[in-house]
């Protein structure tokens, strides 16, 4: 997986996005093992209690689970990986029309440029 | 018990308040950055957590005991400045270093130092400044220390090997191990870092983990950093 970081917001919560994202891609099949905590740390050059936070909010959110001493492994629950494309699709939406909005385009315009896109 | 903890730590040099009621507390299994300005006094404080310095006023204490022998047992201390005799060559390094340290593990150090090719015949006065540095975090790195603390430890190397030292600092990570980053560099160990402490004039003016910090401020650390230090 490729970590790419930014400013603003916690790395533990970009960590849970790059997951989620890398298993809604099918980058990270259902079923598929992580590596452990520490060797997810290095490549991601993150903090080891970090990577250990984001893995745990993940397991929270019932996205990946772990098995005693096996290591941990992504859901096989096709309804919540359903649930997270519509959470990460309803997020990169929400930021596309806020840009828009600040660009001053119409929705009918927001629109009529999507179904152009799409055309080509 | 705290690894380490300061109450009220005042150091003055003349009439100079180099630290000014400095009180932390640094839990085991963390990687603290110490951050602040040239002259702040992170140095005086690394000094004081070391015994190379005597608080002027107040206490510090490593896993519960003053500085001394035993404290020095279980911290690992990488200078700012190089403090190795410049005659020697690594390999004779890492004898000095295993004689000193019982917690010295050669096999680690060896294992370092060979992925960054560095010749350990090679006198380290031969050396390039940025691969005697390397060399130096090495030693201190391949330490099992209870309390490592690194003295700018990225200043004047390249970024690669910034990635490298960051690396190494992952993961030789253990948990019951600390880490305290002193460094005014802060984009770039920002992701590495538990906690962050900024300090300015001899005080602290802010700790907090460095995730709640981008949380509450909607801002990196290096961003923060730049805001309340503002010149």
């Amino acid at each position: 997986m490729e970590w790419k970081f930014n400013g603003g917001a916690p790395i533990y919560t970009q960590i849970v996005d790059a997951v989620k994202l890398a298993i809604v891609s099918g980058e990270l099949p259902p079923g598929a093992r992580l590596q452990g905590v520490r060797e997810l740390a290095l490549e991601a050059g993150v903090n080891p209690n970090t990577m250990q936070r984001a893995l745990s909010e993940l397991e929270r959110e019932g996205l990946v689970y772990s098995v005693r001493t096996a290591g941990r492994y992504v859901t096989g629950d096709d309804a919540a990986i359903q649930e997270v494309r519509r959470e990460l699709a309803g997020g990169y939406a929400a930021a596309f029309l806020t840009a828009m909005e600040r660009l001053g385009m119409k929705k009918s315009e927001i629109i009529k440029l999507l179904e152009a896109d799409k055309e080509e | 018990m705290p690894i380490l903890e300061c109450k009220g730590l005042c150091k003055s040099y003349g009439s100079v308040r180099a630290l000014d009621g400095v009180d932390i507390t640094i839990e085991s299994g963390r990687i603290v950055g110490l951050l602040g300005p040239n002259g702040s006094g992170k140095t005086t404080l690394i000094k004081l957590a070391n015994g190379l310095l005597v608080p002027s006023g107040g206490r510090i204490l490593v896993n519960g005991l003053a500085p001394g022998v035993e404290s020095k047992k279980i911290i690992s201390y990488l200078p700012e400045r190089s403090c190795l005799p410049e005659w020697m060559n690594a390999e004779q390094l890492m004898g000095f270093y295993g004689d000193f340290y019982a917690d010295f593990d050669r096999s680690a150090a060896e294992g370092m130092l060979a992925r960054l090719s560095i010749d350990v015949k090679t006198r380290l006065k031969h050396l390039s400044k940025g691969n005697r540095e390397k060399v130096q975090l090495i030693m201190v790195m391949a330490r099992k220390a209870g309390l490592y603390l690194l003295d700018e430890p990225i200043g004047g190397v390249d970024p690669a090997a910034r990635d490298f030292i960051l690396n190494t600092i992952i993961s030789n990570y253990n948990p019951t191990a600390s880490v305290i980053i002193s460094t005014h560099l802060i984009a770039d160990v920002e992701r590495v870092l538990d906690d962050v402490i900024f300090i300015n004039q001899g005080k602290i003016v802010l700790a907090s983990p460095a995730d709640q910090l981008r949380e509450q401020q909607g801002k990196s650390v290096d961003e923060v950093f730049r805001e309340v230090f503002r010149c």
